[in-house]
């Protein structure tokens, strides 16, 4: 249930955002969830993609600084409430995020959330039982 | 006004007289009391005796700043030591800071050639000099503070920084003269417009502005916002501290205090006399000082000599308003930096590229540095606050080398120039050569 997560530093500078998005096209890499993350000089673009290891290798070698994260997906319904349901547990553990970010899905009636944990193994044992639908790396990479 | 006519004036024949009676004596002086000089003196086989004419002086070795860094605290004190009666410092930054030590009559010729400088810029002893520079080991402040007190001017020793004291004061007090960087004059008219204080009421009339390259332009802005006529002057530690050149009322070229300070350019390769006229590095022989005399200078300023006689009537020679360094040498607020500090910063920190470029922008008036420093994977983290305590931590190691701030910036790895060739690792966008 944990889901590698490809990040890369990017320079605040013109051009820089295309040259990671030209280098994934280039190898057929599909992004299915995205997030930027800025300051006031840099940012750090997260990423979850159908290929991983391939786009990790080919960021790599285009130069620029990559890291994979693990994160975690909760599936919820796209409809009122359906986030706070989910953070109502998070905070009734008494769990900490780091980041979080969500995209909705095609042809579904739900959105799926990404979040990074500081331990993400310990917190997923706190979540199991919870009631929260946690979906496997493949169902949130290659749907 | 030409403060001290007899001197000031001198025909070119009284004072070159002057000028080697002097270099003979200082010669003399040194080689029997300052080792370090008798001994690059032995090694060039040259003796007191040699130094006949002033044109002799080119037989004499070169003082660098590397050996006066060498010789710290008192490797040059060529008199007794209760005879010093104070000490100046270079900030150190570099390094060892660089040591002046006055006897009383050193003073006296500081106050001279300070009161000589203020004098120029029209201080007499009915005005009021804010005195913005540093006080303390920084020999700005008290440098000026002799010149004024020589000529009997009201002295507000307000010292640099607090800008809104120093406008209350200004106002309150009806100062005349202003004495600090051209940057700093800049910033206060800045801030003066920004609170609504009326710069054309006050009394103002000249601003004497040095320890930092500036610009023509730079001059004109400062003239404009704050209603007064704006000087440049020149000095360095290293020979005295400000009062070593100067500009008179006509602002072309700044006078060299030559019976004083003996002023030679050269070629900074060959380290040869240049052709009169020519543009070369600026080399300095404090043919009168007596507590640490320094011979042949290398001020790594480049500047030329201006021809003919100026208009003034003061007959020392001009030099042009610096053009330049010899060295990759930076001035931001003040404070002299060497790019290659920067990288023993970097080589110290684990985990950080010793690559790096500097930006330096001119914003608000005030110098602003930029270190460029690459990430890389064991720096990189996908949190933004873990990125931007990397950012601040680099920031405080820099401080504190650096002694002015730098503002760091994350770029892609590989994506700066190496040291090898020659690696544009400064870029400077004051344009202050325009």
């Amino acid at each position: 249930m944990i889901i590698q997560q490809i990040s890369v530093f990017v320079e605040n500078k013109s051009g820089k955002l295309h040259e990671v998005a030209a280098v994934l096209a280039g190898e057929n890499v599909n992004i299915r969830a995205l997030s930027l993350a800025d300051s006031a000089s840099f940012g750090v673009l997260r990423m979850i993609v159908d290929k991983t290891d391939i786009a990790y290798k080919a960021l790599k070698a285009a130069g620029l600084t990559v890291k994979i994260s693990e994160v975690v997906a909760i599936e919820v319904p796209d409809k009122v409430g359906g986030f706070a349901e989910v953070m109502k547990v998070m905070n009734d553990a008494g769990i900490n995020v780091e980041y979080m970010y969500a995209f909705v899905e095609k042809n579904q009636d739900n959105a799926i959330l990404i979040f990074r944990f500081d331990d993400v193994r310990g917190t997923l044992a706190i979540l199991k039982d919870k009631g929260l639908r946690m979906l496997q790396a493949r169902e949130v990479q290659s749907r | 006004m030409i403060w001290n006519p007899e001197k000031e004036t001198l025909s070119r024949d009284q004072l070159s007289r002057q000028q080697t009676e002097n270099l003979k004596k200082l010669v003399r002086q040194v080689y029997g009391k300052v080792p370090f000089y008798r001994h690059k003196m032995d090694e060039r086989g040259i003796r007191p005796e040699d130094i006949r004419e002033l044109t002799d002086i080119v037989k004499l070795p070169f003082t660098t700043k590397n050996d006066l860094r060498e010789v710290y605290p008192l490797g040059l004190l060529a008199v007794d030591r209760d005879k010093i009666a104070e000490v100046h410092t270079s900030s150190g930054t570099t390094g060892k800071p660089v040591v002046d030590a006055y006897t009383a009559r050193d003073l006296d010729i500081w106050s001279e050639s300070m009161a000589r400088t203020l004098s120029m810029g029209g201080c007499t002893a009915a005005d009021t000099v804010q005195n913005a520079y540093g006080y303390g080991l920084f020999t700005g402040g008290l440098g000026v503070h002799y010149g004024a007190r020589r000529i009997g001017a009201n002295i507000i020793p307000i010292s640099g920084g607090n800008t809104r004291r120093q406008l209350e004061m200004m106002q309150d007090f009806g100062s005349t003269i202003l004495t600090c960087t051209p940057s700093y004059a800049l910033y206060i008219a800045e801030f003066a417009a920004g609170n609504g204080i009326d710069l054309a009421g006050m009394q103002l009339k000249s601003a004497l502005l040095g320890a930092e390259p500036w610009s023509e332009n730079m001059r004109r802005e400062i003239e404009n916002k704050l209603h007064l006529k704006a000087y440049d002057i020149y000095g360095l530690t290293e020979i005295i501290g400000p009062g070593v050149a100067s500009e008179c009322e006509e602002q072309h070229g700044l006078h060299l205090f030559e019976d004083h300070f003996y002023p030679e350019i050269i070629n900074p390769e060959t380290g040869e006399p240049v052709k009169p006229g020519e543009k070369g590095e600026l080399v300095i022989t404090t043919i009168t000082k007596e507590g640490t005399p320094v011979l042949r200078y290398r001020t790594r300023d480049i500047t030329f000599f201006l021809p003919g006689a100026c208009v003034c009537g003061r007959t020392c020679r001009r030099m042009h308003r610096l053009l330049g360094r010899t060295d990759d040498m930076l001035i931001i607020r003040g404070v002299n930096i060497f790019p290659s500090q920067v990288e023993q910063v970097l080589l110290r920190i684990e985990a950080v590229e010793p690559h790096y470029q500097l930006v330096i922008e001119r914003q608000n008036k005030l110098d602003r540095l930029e270190v460029q420093v690459e990430m890389n994977d064991e720096l990189f983290s996908d949190e933004i606050k873990q990125l931007e305590a990397v950012e601040k931590m680099i920031e405080r190691e820099l401080h504190s080398e650096l002694n002015v701030h730098a503002r760091v910036k994350l770029v892609n790895p590989k994506s700066l120039p190496r040291s090898e060739g020659k690696a544009q690792r400064v870029i400077d966008r004051r344009q202050l050569t325009e």
